[in-house]
C-alpha cells in the first residue's frame, strides 16, 4: 500500500514542477525545465520553441519588474491533447493597466515592450492577473496538436 | 556567467553561441564584440546562431544592437544559421530584426561579406 502512495507522488511531482526565479541564471534554468516538458508532452520542435521562448518572457519580466518570482509547470490534459501549462507569479508592484501592458511596444523599462503581446501570441490561451500592490500572476498553456 | 570566445579570421571576427547564454552573458557579448571590432579593425562579424534553440526579445535585441553598434565601427554584421522554428517564433513575437543581415550558413556567411564589401569599394 505504502508502494502505491509512492508511486501516485512521483506521479505527482513528475506532473507538476516548481522553481524560483531569483538571477538571470534561473531564466536559463526555466528556459530548460519548460524544454523538458514541453518534450514530455509532445509538443512539436516550433510548438516547445514558442513556448519556451514565451517562458523565458514571462520568467524575465518577473526578475526585473518584481525582483523574482516563482515559476509552476505542469502538464494538463483534454481528452486525448496533453499540454503545458505554465504559471508565473510574483509579488512585485503589479501591472496598473493590463491592455497597455500588453500591447507591443509599450514598455516602462529599456525593453521592446513585446514580452507580454509576443507570449501571448506565442501560446494557446493566456490569462494575466496583476493589480498593483498584489504582484502578477501569468498563465499561458500550449497544447499539442 | 559564461563568455563567449570571439574569433579573428583576417579582418572578420566570428562568434559562434553554443550555450543557452544568461542576459548578463549576453551583455558581456556585446561589449567584448565592441572593443574586439576595435582593436582588430575588424570590417566584418559573423554570429553563428546554429545552436541557439530560442531567440526571445532580450537576444533579439543583442543581435540588433550588434549589428548597429559594429556599423558605427565600420563593421558589417551577418547572424548566420538561425533553425526555422527560432524564424517562426521570432515574427510571431514581434521581432523583425530589421538592419540585421542574416545568411543561412557560416559560408554563405562570410560570402555575403565578401559580396558586402566589393560593394562597397
Ligand atoms: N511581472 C510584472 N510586474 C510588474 N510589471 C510588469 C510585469 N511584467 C510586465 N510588466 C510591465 O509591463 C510592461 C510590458 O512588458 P513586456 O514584457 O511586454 O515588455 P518589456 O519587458 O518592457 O520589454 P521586452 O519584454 O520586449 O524586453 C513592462 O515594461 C512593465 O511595465
Ligand atoms: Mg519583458
Amino acid at each position: 500500500m505504502s508502494d502505491d502512495r509512492n508511486m501516485a507522488d512521483d506521479r505527482n511531482m513528475a506532473d507538476d514542477q516548481n522553481m524560483a526565479i531569483a538571477s538571470s541564471a534561473d531564466v536559463v534554468g526555466v528556459r530548460r525545465l519548460v524544454r523538458s516538458v514541453a518534450l514530455e508532452v509532445g509538443l512539436s520542435l516550433v510548438d516547445q520553441t514558442k513556448i519556451v521562448t514565451a517562458a523565458s518572457e514571462l520568467a524575465r519580466n518577473a526578475l526585473v519588474y518584481a525582483g523574482g518570482g516563482d515559476v509552476r509547470v505542469e502538464t494538463v490534459r483534454n481528452g486525448a491533447r496533453r499540454g503545458l501549462k505554465l504559471t508565473v507569479s510574483d509579488d512585485g508592484p503589479g501591472i496598473p493597466d493590463i491592455d497597455q501592458a500588453l500591447s507591443d511596444g509599450w514598455t516602462t523599462g529599456t525593453g521592446l515592450g513585446l514580452g507580454l503581446g509576443g507570449s501571448r501570441r506565442l501560446v494557446d490561451e493566456f490569462d494575466l492577473a496583476s493589480a498593483p500592490g498584489k504582484g502578477t500572476t501569468v498563465t499561458v498553456t500550449k497544447w499539442a496538436r | 556567467m559564461q563568455r563567449v570566445p570571439v574569433l579573428k579570421l583576417g579582418d572578420v571576427l566570428i562568434v559562434s553561441i553554443q550555450v543557452d547564454l544568461e542576459d548578463q552573458s549576453v551583455l558581456a557579448l556585446q561589449e567584448d564584440l565592441a572593443e574586439a571590432v576595435v582593436a582588430h579593425g575588424a570590417k566584418g562579424v559573423i554570429i553563428d546562431i546554429t545552436a541557439v534553440e530560442i531567440v526571445d526579445s532580450f537576444i533579439g535585441r543583442m543581435l540588433a544592437t550588434i549589428a548597429s553598434m559594429c556599423g558605427m565601427l565600420d563593421a558589417q554584421t551577418v547572424v548566420v544559421g538561425m533553425r526555422p522554428a527560432v524564424a517562426i517564433t521570432l515574427v510571431e513575437l514581434g521581432l523583425s530584426l530589421n538592419g540585421v543581415r542574416t545568411a543561412l550558413n557560416l559560408e554563405k556567411g562570410v560570402a555575403l561579406l565578401d559580396h558586402l564589401r566589393s560593394a562597397a569599394s
